[in-house]
């Protein structure tokens, strides 16, 4: 495989009077989108920049390590890195080591695809107790990443209050909950699978503001709780008041995860089990508080009514009623956000993600993915995303009379060189690729992910 | 060639209990098995005439043709991508032999256009009363140089 690249390297474009374009970022949507423009464009040059030693980002370090399947879309990313007119570079980080105004000087077109690696905070006293802990940090510790590599969580207690109730808050959720048996052959890290072996959670609550039929989880992550071995899932009945009534006037997809529901609640006086599964609705976290200073820990929550607004859709408003969860290990899990990695770039701060429109900056600056569109749906999304914002690019590739004549990847090279950054090519990536099946061989692990940062850079360089 | 190696390689790994279920008859020796006739409409209007083997699926069909249909049977038919969603005709829907399980139903759930007669590509396999089918391609993902 690697001597082949290198064959087809010698024929191709880099280096030639062709359009250059950067991709900041090699998680899916920046992936999806150097599949489309060498698909389309035959003579273009496009280089991969990414900030960490390996490839493909949330696909990598946020898809859940029991979910492998989902990983797939990996083999689509090497043929694309593989193609030869594609160049990755590893190790690079957009904003410090190289700026947006060096990469807008040495190519013709700049994509940003960084995707929004950022927690939305609650904004609650007590959010910084120890033990309450965002899910985007859990979620790296089980899956790797270096920099949540050392994350304590204490899983001494029964009870866990999971905040929010998209399809992350789900993932840990079961995470926590499942047989840890039937983690050890996943790639989930040897650290957290340790952990969890002496976890003692027997129940998580999943919190949410609205209602059943607002529910953010999808149908198939619930599907998959309900079979949870040795998990019963528990609903509020009450949260269902007058939901049956209105299934026939819903949408297909709400209507069947809304029936899905309502089918578990009537199975759920029958089943015991040992660990248990609260979805909770209407409520909202007001305060965190500490007992007596030890690991305790109360969420005080504000009950929610929902209402109709003017427009004929439902908001809800906090009630004056107050309840009080005890638990002592608690995750906020209420989204992602992209922060600014360059002064230069419009940024929509609230809605973290940098302004654009479809897709477009500015001329020569575009957005694609989560740090586009903001952290919401699934691979589909951000693929049908990145290849529409790489259509237009290709468009104004097509219109455009220029010479082509801007240096490309060869004067950021001579910047890297200069401060002695070393870069992680894709040959050298194939070697920690490599290295982490070979480790996990030995656990019967389909990988043993590497999380150590230096570690990895080792690696990259061995001969 | 490459990639049909990495599929297979990684169909070895990573099958879940359905698909195993499905890929059974994929991996079975192509004895005497019939060629069907598949064509795909393109949204752009464009026609795409194939052959497959008779349990063979709809995802082997594009990926044995090499039929370029953009981020199409990205999960590789394990059911976690909806990328290989297909709308039938009525009639062709109501005839084909195996119904939708609800797993297929779930990931259908997240598809863009969708219709009262999709399904997912890769989890429809071939039979020989299937020759002659035509499927539409939607849209959205497909033909994103169109939009
Ligand atoms: C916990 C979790 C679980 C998920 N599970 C699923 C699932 O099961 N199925 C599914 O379909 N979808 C899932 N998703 C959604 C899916 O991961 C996203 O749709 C997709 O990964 C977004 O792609 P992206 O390229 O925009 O962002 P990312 O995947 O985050 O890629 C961005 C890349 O940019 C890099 N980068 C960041 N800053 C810089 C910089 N300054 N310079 C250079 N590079 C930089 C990052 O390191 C990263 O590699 C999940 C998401 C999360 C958070
Ligand atoms: S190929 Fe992914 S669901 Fe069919």
């Amino acid at each position: 495989m690697i001597y082949n690249f290198q064959i087809l390297r010698y024929f191709s474009n880099i280096g030639k009077k062709t359009p250059k374009i950067c991709i900041v970022g090699a998680g899916a949507a920046g992936f999806y989108c150097a599949q489309h423009f060498v698909k389309r464009i035959k003579d273009i040059q496009v280089s991969i920049f990414e900030k960490l030693p390996v490839p493909f980002g949330l696909v990598r370090f946020g898809v859940a390590p029991d979910h492998p399947e989902v990983k797939n879309v990996i083999s689509k990313f090497f043929l694309t890195a593989e193609h030869p007119n594609v160049e990755f570079k590893g190790n690079i980080s957009i904003g410090k080591d190289v700026s947006i105004s060096d990469l807008t000087e040495a190519y013709d077109y700049v994509l940003l695809a960084y995707g929004a690696n950022f927690n939305r905070k609650l904004d609650i006293p007590g959010e910084n107790l120890p033990n309450v802990i965002p899910a985007r940090r859990i979620v790296g510790w089980y899956n790797g990443l270096p920099e949540e590599a050392g994350l304590k969580i204490d899983f001494s207690s029964e009870k866990v209050a999971i905040i929010g109730q998209g399809n992350v808050a789900i993932d840990v959720a079961r995470i926590l909950l499942k047989p840890v048996d039937d983690l050890k052959e996943t790639d989930i890290t040897q650290h957290a699978l340790e952990s969890l072996m002496s976890s003692k959670i027997k129940e998580v609550h999943l919190i949410g503001r609205r209602g059943p039929l607002q529910a953010a989880f999808t149908i198939k992550e619930l599907r998959e709780m309900l079979k949870l071995k040795g998990c019963g899932t528990y609903w509020n009945e009450n949260d269902f008041v007058g939901v049956e009534s209105v299934l026939p006037s819903l949408e297909r997809p709400r209507k069947r995860l809304t029936d899905l529901m309502l089918q578990s609640i009537k199975v759920q006086r029958e089943q015991y089990s040992e660990k248990k599964f609260f979805p909770v609705f209407y409520k909202s976290p007001l305060e965190i508080n500490v007992l007596n200073n030890s690991i305790r820990k109360t969420i005080t929550l504000g009950i929610n009514r929902l209402e109709k607004t003017d427009k004929g859709d439902t908001t809800i408003s906090l009630t004056n009623t107050r309840e009080m969860l005890q638990s002592d290990l608690i995750v906020t899990s209420i989204g992602y956000k992209a922060v600014t990695i360059d002064s230069s770039l419009p940024f929509d701060n609230k809605k973290g993600t940098v302004i654009n429109q479809n897709g477009k900056i500015d001329n020569r600056l575009y957005a694609a993915g989560w740090v586009a569109t903001g952290p919401t749906g699934v691979i589909l999304s951000t693929m049908t995303n990145a290849f529409n914002t790489a259509e237009v690019i290709c468009k104004e590739i097509e219109k455009n009379k220029t010479v082509w004549d801007k240096p490309g990847y060869e004067s950021i090279r001579n910047k890297l060189n200069k401060a002695n950054i070393q870069v992680v090519t894709w040959a050298d990536w194939l070697k920690i690729d490599d290295y982490e099946k070979k480790a996990g061989q030995r656990c019967r692990k389909p990988r043993e992910k590497i999380i150590d940062y230096e570690k990895m850079l080792e690696v990259a360089a061995n001969k | 060639m490459a990639l049909v190696r990495t599929v297979l390689n990684l169909r070895k790994t990573l099958l879940s209990s359905e698909t195993l279920r499905r890929l059974v008859s994929v991996s079975t020796p192509a004895l005497d098995k019939k060629e069907i006739r598949v064509t795909f409409l393109k949204a752009n209007g464009e026609r795409i005439e194939s052959k497959g083997k008779v349990g063979d699926s709809l995802l082997d069909v594009v990926v044995n043709n090499n039929i370029d249909l953009d981020g199409f049977g990205a999960c590789e038919g394990t059911l976690t991508c909806s990328t290989c969603h297909l709308i039938f005709k009525k009639e062709d829907f109501d005839r084909l032999p195996e119904k939708p399980t609800d797993e297929e139903l779930d990931m259908l759930d997240l598809a863009y256009d969708l219709t009262e007669t999709s399904r997912l590509g890769c989890q429809i396999i071939l039979s020989e009363d299937l020759d002659g089918l035509e499927i539409k391609v939607p849209a959205t993902i497909n033909d994103a140089r169109d939009s």
